[in-house]
């Protein structure tokens, strides 16, 4: 580029590959990209504002000091722009990781990750590949405006060719960020933005990481499966600890991967508990939790004690922020559902339908 | 040779009337008329007409082959072979054409196989061929996401140093998407090595340039983006092989993005199943069917005495020969696996996707059709 500034890559020390340290999600995966920057020179950064700002979210701060503004690019302000210049690095040998600054703005990159990032792979036979990763901060929470709490995975999960992960630890936004780069196959990477700021131990040389499609059992139950992924597994672990006080031993499963979904945990679990909840800050109807359910009482119908639960937002856009707190999920909703599986007394006991 | 191009600052509109180097007559344009554009060498202008005779002879089989349904669908490329014939010649082995659905006549030049590039409109596969091995990107229908992509290879390109350009068709009714608008401002901003061929027949399916746009003219949008543009008679291949050239020069030298408008018509119907009669008077055809690139260039190259009949025979045999083997290979038909529309999906293998293929192969089974 013409007015590429070189890295000082020299004042700076190699990342770490072990050790351990307590990060906040968002800095775990500012190590996660630096990690991956430093292992592969073919790694590089595009979106808005992520250069000399380090991102709205500082997720990438210090990385264009670091690797210079060839591999951390400032876009001009365009999300059809961004993934269609990542599609054309990739066919040269890149492996692009553009940001979308929020999930709201998204849509106008909608057509090139549906048409083309997931479909050219399939269009030229195998031939040309779109090692992408298209980090999205998502999820609502912040008390922001519209346009900034959305959550729009099922869209994605809903199209064949694109892989669909959210972490919901910094372990996990570390070492699932590697991965997705990583990958051959074209991954969004939907990070928990309400959860940015919260803190974990990472494991910068975790020997035992799971492969990105396998989902994770949080805690063992026998009671009933709950599965979540992304900013509700933090709200699902407290229903962990609530329900146990109340002797109701909850299994609950991070999912990770919204597609593929690892249906062989979750059909394990199910076997075991007979009971399954599932809860996501999207939309209710034709969302991930439909799919998680469905598929769940066709493989384990005869296992299943009572019909699968949903917790989930409401079928209405994201609300003003006000009145957020009444959209998401929240402990009690899912506490009334593990209820609801359990038969035991709760909000819909006097229900008639 | 190369073209006048004024700094950042100074970049004005283009010349609206469009440049040509040899007229409709098949006279050569007085020099001072050229705006210091030279005309190609005897040898590239024969290469050219010969290649133009091999592209629409090639077209029109295929325009034939698809009335009898052999092919589901075609857009033709008839009288638009200057622009694509030109385009391609001027490109280097090594540089990247970024090529839409009407665009097949010039992928076919680029040198891949007739029955890879036909592989879409038959129903075979959507891209028959390796983009990889002949630098030709899959023929985009979406139009102008392909310019998008074209930007970023060739912003890879710069990156990388690799010494190559790459050239993108867009047609006029594509220039109203939002892809080509942020297409030719990341270019710009990024310098990127790449030149926008705008093809501009003049209609979208149904609807002319007068709807598309209330400009001048196409090629007048460069300005706003700092990028130079050119508008050039796209009938006249000399022009638009000249002008490429420069522009893929000037691309390759780290110069920055050139966007050509090349003016020409769209003779045939949009594709087989389309009805111009409901939207254009045919003595517009009649009159755009005159000015046919193909003859201009051989009135020029008559009357400077280097097509002879001999010559002229011989590359009408070459071009009957190439579509006759066209015809042949298109009469074998593809051997093809129900079972390769779960292959490519994904570099990993994922269960539910594997479920589903054991189901159809299930299917198949039970019809004796399997693969092994």
């Amino acid at each position: 580029m013409a007015t590429a500034t070189a890295a000082t890559a020299d004042t700076t020390a190699p990342a770490p590959t072990t050790g351990t340290a307590t990060l906040t999600l968002a800095k775990s995966i500012t190590a996660g990209l630096r990690r991956a920057m430093q292992d592969d020179e073919k790694v590089i950064l595009l979106g808005e504002d992520i250069g000399k700002l380090g991102g709205v979210f500082r997720v990438t701060d210090g990385l264009q000091a670091e690797f210079g503004t060839d591999r951390v690019m400032d876009t001009p302000l365009a999300e059809s722009g961004i993934i269609g210049m990542a599609v054309g690095l990739a066919m040269r040998g890149y492996r692009p990781v553009a940001e979308i600054q929020f999930d709201g703005f998204i849509y106008p990159g909608f057509d090139q990750i549906v048409a083309q990032v997931a479909k050219l792979h399939y269009r030229s036979r195998g031939a040309v590949r779109m090692p992408i990763t298209i980090r999205v901060p998502f999820g609502g929470g912040i008390g922001s405006v519209e346009h900034h709490s959305e959550s729009p995975e099922a869209y994605f999960a809903h199209t064949a060719g694109l892989r669909v992960v959210s972490c919901s630890n910094p372990q996990d936004a570390y070492g699932m960020l590697q991965q997705a780069i990583a990958s051959d196959d074209p991954v969004m990477f939907f990070e928990p933005k309400r959860r940015y700021w919260s803190k974990g131990e990472v494991d910068f040389g975790a020997a035992d990481v799971l492969p990105l499609g396998r989902a994770r059992v949080v805690s063992t139950g026998s009671d009933v499966t709950l599965v979540a992924y992304g900013p509700l597994v933090a709200t699902a672990k407290d229903a962990v600890s609530a329900a146990a006080d109340d002797g109701v031993s909850i299994e609950l499963i991070d999912l990770r991967s919204i597609s593929p979904i690892d249906f062989e945990a979750i059909e394990a679990s199910v076997r075991k508990t007979g009971r399954l909840v599932v809860t996501h800050e999207a939309a209710q109807s034709v969302g991930i939790g439909a799919e998680v359910a469905a598929s769940i009482t066709e493989r384990c119908f005869n296992w299943l004690e009572a019909a699968p639960e949903r917790v989930t937002g409401f079928d209405t856009p994201y609300p003003p922020a006000a009145l957020e707190e009444h959209f998401l999920p929240d402990l009690d909703r899912l506490l009334d559902a593990v209820d609801r599986v359990l038969g035991r007394p709760n909000s819909l006991s006097d229900w008639e339908g | 040779m190369s073209l006048t191009v004024e700094t950042r600052a100074t970049i004005g509109l283009p010349d609206a009337e469009p440049l040509r180097l040899i007229e409709e007559t098949g006279t050569v344009v007085a020099p001072k008329l050229r705006r210091g554009i030279d005309l190609p060498g005897a040898d590239t202008l024969l290469e050219l007409y010969r290649r133009m005779v091999i592209a629409r002879r090639w077209d029109t089989q295929v325009t034939a082959l698809t009335r009898q349904g052999r092919l589901s669908t075609y857009p033709s490329a008839r009288g638009q072979e200057a622009g694509e014939i030109g385009t391609v010649l001027a490109m280097e082995a090594a540089d990247w054409l970024f090529p839409t659905y009407r665009d097949s006549i010039a992928v076919m030049t680029r040198g891949v196989p007739t029955e890879q590039i036909l592989s879409g409109f038959r129903g075979d596969w959507h891209c028959g061929w390796d983009p990889q091995e002949h630098r030709t990107a899959p023929q985009a229908t979406p139009l102008a996401t392909q310019a998008l992509h074209a930007v970023g290879l060739a912003t890879a390109a710069r990156l990388k140093g690799d010494p190559i350009a790459v050239a993108t068709f867009i047609g006029d009714g594509a220039t109203s998407e939002g892809d080509a608008h942020e297409a030719f401002n990341f270019a710009g901003v990024w310098r990127a090595p790449i030149v926008f061929v705008i093809q501009n027949n003049q209609f979208a399916i149904s609807v002319p340039l007068s709807k598309q746009t209330h400009s001048r003219m196409l090629a007048d949008r460069a300005v706003g983006y700092g990028i130079p543009g050119f508008h050039v008679d796209g009938n006249d291949v000399a022009a638009v092989y000249a002008v490429v050239s420069a522009a893929l020069a000037r691309a390759r030298t780290g110069d920055g993005p050139t966007i050509i408008e090349c003016l020409t018509y769209r003779v045939e119907p949009h594709t087989n199943s389309d009805d111009p009669s409901r939207y254009r008077d045919s003595s517009d055809v009649e009159l755009w069917r005159k000015r046919d690139p193909i003859e201009r260039l051989a009135r020029y190259l008559e009357s400077e005495g280097m097509l002879g009949d001999e010559l002229r025979r011989s590359f009408v045999q070459e071009a009957e020969d190439a579509a006759t083997a066209m015809r042949d290979t298109l009469n074998a038909e593809p051997a093809l696996d129900p079972l390769e529309l779960f292959d490519h999906v994904y570099n990993v293998e994922r269960p539910a996707l594997r479920e589903q293929r054991d189901a159809l192969a299930g299917e198949l089974d039970e019809n004796g059709s399997a693969r092994s």
